[in-house]
């Protein structure tokens, strides 16, 4: 079995980003790939923003961010791939380009590379299907935010090795995360729940049934959660949520899974959440959650 | 301060036991709060307000309905309560279209000084909790007996995932499947949502009950 030295990350947005993170403070040299110059700059200033706060609050010292820093590489070619040993995408929720990247990436990297999505809703096995190592990919799902959430979900597609299962599990351990094994099966764990769960609470709203911050109350107070679902929702985006619910719906045709009405209405309007200011609730700030 | 008295008619699923509203009981208070299973009170306008602990019915099963307009000084509550878990302090108060908001202050500021969380929420089947949650875990059943994954790992995941303090199955091993049966039955009933049917590990769990007490 080959060692794994070098992780290659495609995709530098909020996710892809976290998982870099993630690869190259467990030691891994971490090689992030994305078409878009910007995405990886910005990447990269967020990267050294957030291990700077982690030496600020004694998570990390001085010398180890320095060390996590330099096992980085960017790049926009494709072709920077070509040593790594597994490959994170975290590109977009598409299947059509998750399927293009999963068959470039297999003309560049070695034959012994695992390939690993970040999908959250999308079938391995239909991202895995033509790649020319469907043996090779597994599902990792990360959760957001990865750099600081130790939950993956692993999914094995149905052509999926067990010994590449196997490997990418201990690649998965080998990061300091806690893998948990869910079927191929749409959104797996947590969205499988999650989805429909918040557009049952959106549909209550629009309802009239109870107000926004009442219903976050009743499940903090009644039911124990940390947040509220539309507290989340505005942290996710509900513009994120009609992705989802798009991804979602277009799978299992479950009605829970489409988006509500009130929910497309919100968008529309500008109300995105946290990060236009206002959603569920009025934030009164153009800030992202922390900032 | 607001004056309350508790009528008690038995069998409170929102106070089993001691608890500070029922300590701070007197007679012939400002509010008149009916607890137990078998309520049976009469309007009283003279009460800043009446309340009526609900199960899953409605609120208008106790006050009757008309045209979209009803509501007085009657309100509904429950205290959450999953099936044999401890009640916890939230407070889900149902009020009607109608309903004066003066009264609405009065139970809120009755129930607030007793410790307790008030969510305020229109009369419908389920209130606020039960509606969300009964599909979500009829859907976790389900997916048990699918294979998703492991009740381990499906508890895991949504309490690392999510935050959640307890996953799913655990927390209706520990509070009782059957009560999750009758509760969802009851939303299935007055919905017509599949999702509200009870989940086939809850139809065994409450036909065992059943079987237990032939």
């Amino acid at each position: 079995m080959t060692e794994i030295k070098t992780v290659g990350v495609c995709g530098s947005g909020t996710m892809g980003a976290g998982i870099a993170i993630v690869a190259a403070r467990a030691g891994y040299r971490t090689v992030v790939f994305d078409e878009n110059a910007d995405a990886l700059t910005r990447a990269e200033a967020q990267t050294e923003s957030f291990l700077a706060k982690s030496v600020e609050r004694g998570k990390m010292a001085e010398a180890e961010k320095s060390d996590v820093l330099a096992r980085f590489e960017r790049s926009t070619d494709i072709s920077a791939m070509a040593s790594a040993d597994v490959v994170i995408e975290a590109v977009v929720e598409d299947l059509a380009v998750k399927r293009a990247l999963f068959a470039r990436l297999n003309e560049v990297c070695p034959e012994h590379a695992l390939f690993a999505s970040n999908t959250s809703t999308l079938s391995i096995t239909e991202i895995a299907g033509g790649c020319g190592r469907e043996d090779r990919v597994a599902g990792m799902h990360f959760c957001l935010p990865a750099q600081l959430m130790k939950l993956v979900e692993m999914s094995p597609g149905l052509n999926t090795s067990p010994e590449s299962f196997t490997r990418a599990w201990a690649f998965c351990e080998a990061l300091g995360q806690r893998p948990v094994q869910t079927k191929d099966s749409p959104g797996f764990v947590l969205n499988y729940f999650l989805v429909p769960f918040n557009n049952d609470v959106i549909r209550m709203v629009e309802a009239g049934v109870a107000e926004p911050g009442g219903i976050d109350q009743a499940i903090k107070t009644g039911l124990g959660y940390k947040m509220g679902p539309c507290e989340l929702l505005d942290l996710v985006g509900l513009d994120t949520q009609i992705l989802l619910c798009d991804a979602f719906y277009g799978v299992t045709h479950d009605p829970r899974a489409a988006a509500p009405p009130l929910l497309k209405r919100m968008v529309a309007a500008g109300r995105l959440g946290r990060k236009s200011g206002r959603g569920f609730f009025d934030y009164g700030r153009d800030a992202m959650f922390g900032g | 301060m607001t004056t309350h008295s508790i009528i008690d008619s038995g069998d409170s699923r929102s106070f089993p036991s001691s608890h500070p509203l029922l300590d701070n009981s007197v007679e012939d208070g400002a509010v008149a709060i009916h607890i137990g299973a078998r309520p049976n009170f009469r309007p009283d306008p003279s009460k800043l307000a009446i309340l009526i602990e609900l199960g899953t019915e409605c609120l208008g099963v106790h006050t009757g309905e008309s045209r979209g307009k009803e509501g007085s000084n009657v309100l509904g509550f429950a205290r959450f309560r999953l099936g044999d878990g401890e009640p916890s302090d939230l407070i889900e108060l149902v009020r009607q279209p109608d309903t004066d908001d003066a009264a609405i202050e009065a139970a809120r500021a009755v129930l607030e000084a007793a410790g307790l969380t008030v969510t305020v929420c229109r009369d419908f089947a389920g209130r606020i909790l039960d509606r969300l949650i009964r599909p979500y875990y009829n859907q976790a059943l389900a997916q048990l007996d699918q294979g998703l994954a492991t009740a381990d790992d499906m508890d895991l995941t949504l309490k690392l995932g999510l935050g959640y303090p307890e996953g799913p199955i655990e927390l209706l091993e520990r509070t009782g499947l059957e009560h999750h049966h009758d509760v969802s039955k009851a939303l299935f009933e007055v919905y017509g949502d599949h999702h509200y049917a009870p989940a086939r590990r809850a139809v065994v769990a409450k036909m065992r009950q059943m079987r237990r007490e032939q």
